[in-house]
């Protein structure tokens, strides 16, 4: 694995291997959050930020604490502490020295905790056996995917509003169904790069 | 209260339909429509996820006099992440091919929204026997539905059931579109649809 390119990388996790649309990852924060299109935006930046972060510390944590240890089979438990005492930290951080921001995120930053995007990105970084670099460019560019995916969601919903929607297919069913088309499109860059 | 009072019935019940967590609430869907390609190992992660649900529900329960209200969330993650890890060294003791195939998805269970759901909302409140039942129906009418999804999408990606070949492989051509991600989302948004249109209202928007 440690041949490819972190710029590979980093280009793929967007489009090719987007951490939503290919690895289902953070649906919940996805469909509730990506009714308003100002809301999306900052829980995008909120994740980014946060996964940018959490994924280089863990993968730090496991190379540098757990393996010499032998304590790889924490990896679980330590990796949920750090998203979960990572995500106070920098709220309290951003809170001191940027209040703007802060304001900006409100209350995304304490969903997050629960976002499985983050742990999957801490997960995936580690099961692929990505060095340093790769890991941090992984992080961020899922972070980057994941708010691609929300936006663009939460534009196209808006404009679903004033459409003709067939009764029962309403609200969740159809914003399944857009998300797998969406799905599609993004599959179309499969052949331009790959990660695995 | 006896064992199967009909109080308790109507709570495992609940679960499995009317309080569907995938159509009722929206829960949960993150971690597990992954490996809905194959029906093989959607039945070995819905077993995980109920292992999971059941045993954190009950453990919660009894010791949900003794956790302090103030930072009950993150010892309910916790207890969830124990579980998280027992299941997934058993996977990977008995059984390394679907280990190694689920990948990162089994330790994702642990940020799974039905697992935390349940624990807060009911076992919480709860007694033992009744969040055993509760953990139970909730994980049970969750594999419904990703089973429910999982085998149309083996059918018409490799024509087979659990690896059984039960369309003409020479003649069938496979539906790729079904074995990659997108098919998972068409195939819940399809199912939605159609249990809404048979008369069972399904949640407007997610929560």
């Amino acid at each position: 694995m440690s041949e490819i390119n972190p710029i590979i990388i980093f280009i793929a996790a967007i489009f090719t291997n987007n951490i939503l649309l290919s690895n289902f990852l953070g649906m919940c924060s996805f469909i509730a959050i990506s009714k308003t299109l100002k809301a999306s935006f900052g829980l995008g930046c909120a994740v980014t930020f946060v996964m940018s972060i959490t994924t280089t510390v863990n993968w730090l944590i496991f190379h540098l604490i757990l393996k010499p240890l032998g304590l790889e089979y924490l990896y679980f438990l330590i990796f949920i502490m750090v998203i979960a005492a990572l995500v106070q930290f920098v709220e309290m951080v951003v809170e001191r020295y940027s209040p703007t921001l802060y304001f900006a995120l409100g209350i995304f930053l304490p969903l997050i905790t629960v976002n499985c995007a983050i742990l999957g990105a801490c997960l995936f970084s580690i099961v692929r056996n990505y060095t340093f670099l790769q890991s941090i460019s992984y992080g961020i560019a899922s972070g980057i995917g994941w708010s691609l995916a929300i936006i663009g969601m939460a534009a196209i919903r808006q404009r679903l509003r004033f459409s003709n929607v067939p009764k029962s297919l309403e609200g969740i069913g159809i914003t399944m169904i857009i998300t797998g088309i969406m799905a599609l499109a993004f599959s179309g860059f499969a052949g331009v790069v790959s990660m695995q | 209260m006896s064992l199967f009072s009909a109080e308790n019935k109507k709570v495992f019940l609940e679960n499995i339909w009317k309080e569907n967590p995938i159509f009722r609430q929206i829960l949960g869907i993150c971690s597990c429509l992954a490996v809905t390609n194959l029906v093989y190992n959607t039945l070995i992660m819905c077993i995980a996820l109920i292992v999971v649900t059941v045993a954190t529900n009950v453990f919660v329960s009894l010791l949900r006099e003794y956790i302090p209200g103030r930072i009950r969330m993150i010892t309910q993650v916790l207890i969830i992440t124990v579980f998280v890890t027992i299941v997934d060294l058993l996977l990977q003791a008995f059984s390394y091919e679907v280990s190694k195939q689920l990948g990162a998805y089994v330790g994702l269970i642990a940020t799974n929204c039905i697992v935390m759901g349940r624990a807060e909302v009911f076992a919480m409140k709860n007694r033992p026997w009744p969040s055993f039942l509760d953990g139970l129906g909730a994980g049970i009418g969750y594999s419904i539905i990703l089973i429910a999804i999982a085998i149309p999408r083996e059918i018409l990606g490799f024509g087979s059931i659990c690896y059984y070949p039960i369309l003409p492989q020479e003649s069938w051509i496979a539906w790729n579109i079904m074995i990659m991600p997108p098919g998972a989302f068409l195939m819940l948004g399809t199912l939605i649809w159609i249990v809404n249109a048979s008369g069972k209202k399904v949640a407007q928007e997610g929560k």
